[in-house]
């Protein structure tokens, strides 16, 4: 063991197109110690942990491990080849193999006869010393086993040792899929195999967790450090504290008029599915209402059953849905802009049987004016747009259909800041007109735009603000599930 | 314990040979006279090529691509069989590895440009046609010697197809899914991210695997040679179609890497003897393709129906 930290990230800089998602990261790893890491929807967390597991290059920054500088031929490969581990959120396993060979694929060195023999060793070795009583077999095909069970193979697989050693161990929220008892033995494993000298970062929402089993917490926001200390430094208080910005309100342009809660009348109400204890979500006419919590927690399928009048949903008129992950939902790729823009509202232009294309030109120059979408020519392809400028067709889109209620997936992802605050006012102008949005948003000052704020937390809605009440310390701590004290280590 | 005998997943994986056993006992059944050596044998020969070809677009089916090029492939080889290998042994079977290598890089070209496999097969499946009739305009040709009595030998006891087929799921079977470098290679096909995050070159895994396809349909052009002694471009196209429902019928799937070997080669003499079953019947030929379809549904049927009762476990 050298002295020194085992890993140092030294002003690592990672660019999306217009979003910085790590904005010169420092962080040094000791051997021996469990780091805790926090932060809000967008902090930069896994994308710190993807360039320290070699899958993301940084655009800027130095990478050293072991106190060698590693940084232009740090790769997944060279990560591996240091004892760097990821356990990811999304599960890395392949479906059709079964537990052992899925061991085989992250340990090449086991090979040869007998090598189905001593993978079934290792991986079932490390599952009953990480989770005993787990009841897996070594031999069950991964797509047959539970998602808990898959998240423990994979964990057991990130602890084994073969002849690459398993210096550092990144776990991006591995309880999240785990039960109470599967979570608390990986806990008290985790600290077992820091006592013996080994680091590992743990990710996790569930600040309980991070306070009792980490030695250190660094708390991430907009891409870099913002607190760094010993675990003894921090309470569930000042945790939530340092992951908000500077304390202040959440009023924006909202508060300047009265709650339209009291005179408008209702025009949607929806219950999440789920089997804990949940609130109601509501709309009234003309209301920009905001669903906020971290990412994940049940929004989207909301959003889609409103979108769908499903069962258990009480929705008054057509609804419009503004697609959040533009590549996949959101636009047709071949496709121009105009036809973009009025596929939402075809109905509207048919004559007889046929389309009139003359008036859904008409529509899409219109629509591009109002609403500023940056081409010489409405007939260039999509792709020619720059990401703000397709999101906004794709607000065009349902904007210009008659449907009085417009929900919203996280749109504004990956858009550059000119082009929200453009859109954040044609909501509101909109909204003014007697439309209703359904806003999910992982930004919280997008929060500032809603007249009323509900945040999700693990398919249920925890909190229902309005906007006189709401503010970035409420709607954090109603994110964070108060959790107490699990694992006496 | 008899619950989990009867266990759907166990079933799954008995359904293809219970289909291939079905169809074997009805011929039996209608024909008597099959159930001997000579019967086996002429029964089975050419279920040999087809299996070959099977295991081939199995390879291709492991990584999530369809090759739609097998059947032009395996004529293209048939004519080089029959007339350069014939002729001049070393260059024709230095033709034979180009071919090979020319299937490793469509698996580098589909994989680094990313293309959809379905359409370069498809527009190469016309090449290896063209190259084909190029090679042997009219049918016609010679057998190499070697080959034809390779195809034609008599085993004491248990008909040849018997054994090629067994040796062949036996062999493939070992490689592919108990030996640690077969597991990397399916691997591929069920998380190609996963693998590409451990280490492992994607890249290097689609080209293996479109050579072994190459292989293996080399193999199957020559077997076919061997047993029909001369060749026609036109000769195989059908196994193009052939593989993939071979393939399918033998318990694979489409995508994520579920394949069996053992399945395949099953599923491709149920298949070879669909047609044979038919013509017991004295179905007219006009209804065969028609009736080899219904059977490809039956059998497709009942495992959407295993699979069903373990989604509700």
């Amino acid at each position: 063991m050298t002295d020194g930290p085992i890993v140092l990230v030294d002003g690592v800089e990672k660019r999306f197109g217009a979003v910085r998602a790590l904005s010169g990261v420092t962080l040094d790893l000791q051997a021996g110690e469990c780091l805790g890491l926090v932060g809000h929807n967008g902090a930069g967390k896994s994308t710190l942990m993807n360039v320290l597991s070699g899958i993301m290059v940084p655009d800027a920054g130095r990478i050293v491990i072991g106190g060698a500088d590693l940084t232009e031929r740090y790769s997944a490969v060279s990560a591996m080849a240091q004892g760097v581990r990821c356990v990811f959120q999304e599960l890395s396993l392949c479906p059709n193999l079964t537990v052992a060979e899925n061991a085989r694929i992250s340990h090449p060195a086991i090979s040869g006869i007998g090598w189905r023999r001593r993978a079934r060793a290792l991986i079932g070795g490390m599952l009953d010393q990480v989770f005993p009583g787990h009841g897996i077999s070594t031999d069950d095909v991964v797509g047959d086993l539970s998602i808990a069970k898959r998240q423990m193979v994979e964990i057991a697989r990130a602890f084994a040792v073969t002849d690459r050693e398993a210096r550092v161990v990144i776990l991006d929220e591995p309880t999240s899929s785990l039960d109470g008892v599967s979570a608390e033995k990986l806990l008290a494993h985790v600290r077992r195999y820091v006592a013996a000298g080994g680091t590992c970062v743990l990710i996790s929402h569930l600040l309980g967790e991070i306070l009792n089993i980490s030695d250190r917490i660094a708390v991430m926001r907009d891409g870099g450090v913002v607190a760094l200390d010993s675990a003894r430094a921090f309470d569930r208080k000042s945790l939530v504290a340092a992951m908000g910005s500077v304390a202040e309100g959440l009023q924006g342009p909202a508060a300047k008029a009265t709650p339209k809660r009291a005179d408008a009348p209702a025009v949607l109400t929806a219950r999440p599915e789920t089997k804990s204890e949940t609130l109601a979500l509501s709309a009234h006419k003309g209301e920009v209402v905001g669903l906020a919590g971290l990412s994940g927690q049940g929004q989207t399928e909301l959003l889609v059953r409103v979108f769908r009048h499903a069962a258990g949903t009480e929705v008054r008129g057509d609804v419009a849905l503004v697609a959040g992950d533009r590549q996949t939902d959101g636009i047709f790729p071949l496709w121009s802009i105009a036809e973009n823009i009025s596929i939402g509202s075809l109905r509207q232009f048919l004559n007889g049987i046929l389309l009139d294309h003359g008036r859904a030109q008409a529509f899409a120059q219109d629509w591009r004016a109002r609403i500023g979408i940056r081409t010489p020519d409405v007939n260039q392809p999509i792709l020619s747009l720059s990401g703000g400028n397709q999101q906004k067709a794709l607000f065009a889109r349902a904007l210009g259909s008659t449907a009085g209620i417009i929900v919203m997936d996280d749109p504004m992802r990956g858009v550059d800041v000119g082009t929200k605050q453009e859109v954040y006012a044609m909501i509101r102008d909109e909204a003014e007109k007697g439309r209703t949005f359904l806003w999910y948003t992982t930004e919280m000052d997008e929060l500032r735009n809603c007249d009323h704020v509900y945040v999700f937390r693990e398919g249920a809605i925890v909190a229902d603000l309005p906007h006189a009440e709401m503010s970035e310390e409420k709607v954090l701590h109603a994110s964070f599930r108060d959790d107490g004290v699990r694992v006496s280590a | 314990m008899i619950g989990a005998i009867f266990s759907p997943r166990v079933l799954r994986g008995l359904l293809p040979p219970l289909s291939l056993a079905v169809l074997l006992i009805s011929i039996f059944w209608l024909q008597p006279r099959t159930m001997s050596y000579f019967g086996l044998n002429l029964l089975l020969n050419l279920a040999v090529p087809i299996a070959l070809a099977t295991i081939a677009q199995m390879f291709i089916l492991c990584v999530n691509e369809l090759d739609l090029s097998i059947g032009g492939f395996v004529s293209l080889v048939a004519c080089i069989t029959a007339t350069w290998v014939q002729e001049t042994p070393l260059f024709g079977l230095l033709a034979l590895a180009a071919l090979i290598a020319a299937y490793a890089g469509l698996g580098a070209l589909i994989h680094i440009r990313q293309l959809p496999s379905i359409v370069v097969t498809l527009g190469m499946s016309f090449v290896w046609l063209g190259l084909a009739v190029l090679v042997l305009p009219t049918p016609g040709g010679k057998a190499p010697d070697w080959i034809r009595s390779l195809m034609t030998l008599k085993p004491p006891m248990i008909p040849f197809p018997i054994i090629a087929s067994v040796a062949l799921a036996l062999i493939v079977h070992v490689a592919l899914m108990r030996s640690a470098g077969g597991t990397v290679l399916r691997g591929a096909g069920g998380n190609p991210a996963a693998l590409a995050r451990a280490g492992w070159s994607i890249l290097r895994i689609k080209m293996t695997m479109f050579a072994l396809a190459g292989f293996f349909g080399v193999l199957s052009g020559m077997a076919l040679v061997g047993l029909t002694t001369s060749a026609d471009a036109n000769i195989a196209l059908r196994y193009t179609l052939l593989s993939i429902a071979g393939v399918i019928l033998g318990g694979g799937e489409f995508v994520g890497g579920r394949v069996s070997p053992i399945g395949a080669v099953i599923g491709a003499m149920t298949l070879a003897l669909a047609g044979s079953f038919l013509s017991f019947l004295r179905l007219n030929p006009d209804w065969q393709i028609g009736a080899q379809g219904a059977i490809l549904i039956i059998v497709l049927a009942l495992r959407l129906l295993i699979r069903q009762a373990e989604k509700r476990r």
